[in-house]
């Protein structure tokens, strides 16, 4: 079974306040505001770390959910963010810019 | 012979709004009529404008009138289209040219359009909101339509002075924001007054049964900065630096909830 890789899209503006994520799309000024599963994805997609991971280290950690369940639900979560070109989806690795652009402050 | 062609005498003036002098040159003695009208208390003087446009008055320019507006960039040229005007702006060069009919309509909407770019890179913006000084300082009052914005300009006491009641115009200056009267009007139809203060709070209409102000979180603070915030360029850049300048301006400026019964008394809270 293929892993999925997931890297945010640098072309994206995020901030976090109060806990509280908020994106907004370069493309159309389209502003999201994340939940607490889709906003540790966020922090945690860098391209080099497979989604699974991410669910067992970082989601599961978090909220008492099946593994399993966790991971197909993570999967639904980063295409739909896929979609909205926030962040960008691959089964390889996704090599990343220089550190900066477009990153959570 | 008889001369067949006479040189038209160029004729211009500058509107100056947020402090940004605007130099509109044109060949057409009705339309200039028609700028001096609609932006009396907004014209200036400056010998080197910050921006000029010349404007080709001309039949209507798109064969199909309601299409959106639409703010492109490419090589440092602005593109702004829309059913009634055609423009376009160079701002290393500072100069621009508008085509469209004789009216105020169409160059407000480019006006507008362009002090949102100028604004954008220096964590200023205009937002749809009513804005007004009391005792040295301004007040944003921010809502979408029917929140309030002309109601509450409407009830102000004669010490206030009202900047608008539809557009805002705030500029960053040193540690703080400063808020600026505008020409661009709601309901109430009257042009903003030509003067401005130090911004001391930003209030979200609501309209309720009882006058009061409530905090809000920061977050949410910041939202509704974003929903309020006119911005129509397609650039990814100046997206950004508008996104982060509405953090960094909650982060700096008081917002707050005012709910308001629809008489004077809400006043009684302001200043």
């Amino acid at each position: 079974m293929s892993r999925l890789y997931v890297a945010r899209n640098p072309r994206v503006a995020a901030r976090s306040l109060d806990g509280e994520m908020m994106i907004m799309s370069g493309r159309d000024s389209t502003l999201f505001t994340l939940n607490k599963t889709a906003t540790i994805l966020w922090q945690s997609a860098d391209g080099a770390t497979p989604l699974d991971e991410i669910v067992e280290h970082r989601i599961c950690q978090e909220f008492e959910v099946e593994p399993a369940e966790a991971l197909h639900d993570a999967e639904t979560l980063a295409r739909e963010l896929a979609s909205h070109d926030i962040i960008q989806i691959s089964e390889e690795p996704i090599p990343q810019p220089s550190p900066g652009a477009g990153e959570a402050r | 012979m008889p001369e067949l062609t006479a040189e038209v005498e160029p004729l211009s003036l500058v509107i100056a709004i947020g402090g940004v002098p605007v130099r509109v040159n044109t060949t057409d003695p009705a339309f200039l009529d028609i700028l001096q009208d609609r932006y009396a208390g907004f014209l200036g003087s400056a010998e080197r404008a910050e921006i000029e446009f010349d404007v080709d008055v001309s039949p209507p320019v798109n064969p199909v009138p309601h299409i959106g507006v639409r703010v492109t960039q490419r090589r440092g040229r602005w593109s702004l289209q829309a059913g009634d005007f055609l423009a376009e702006w160079e701002p290393a060069s500072r100069a621009g040219r508008i085509r469209q009919t004789a009216n105020p309509y169409s160059i407000d909407a480019v006006l507008r359009i362009v002090h949102t770019l100028v604004l954008a890179q220096q964590g200023g913006f205009l937002a749809h909101s009513a804005s007004a000084i009391r005792n040295g300082k301004s007040f944003l009052f921010a809502g979408v339509s029917g929140a309030g914005k002309t109601t509450i300009s409407r009830l102000a006491p004669p010490d206030v002075t009202l900047l608008t009641d539809e557009i805002s115009y705030v500029r960053k200056q040193d540690a703080g924001y400063v808020a600026y009267g505008t020409p661009f009007t709601g309901e109430l139809a009257k042009l903003g007054e030509n003067v401005s203060a130090p911004l001391a709070a930003l209030y979200l209409l609501a309209q309720g049964s009882a006058n009061r102000i409530d905090p809000i979180p920061p977050g949410e603070a910041a939202r509704s900065l974003l929903a309020n915030l006119l911005f129509f360029a397609e650039d990814e850049e100046l997206v950004q630096s508008m996104f982060h300048s509405a953090f960094e301006f909650v982060s700096r400026v008081p917002v707050s909830r005012l709910t308001f019964v629809p008489d004077s008394r809400v006043w009684e809270l302001i200043g």
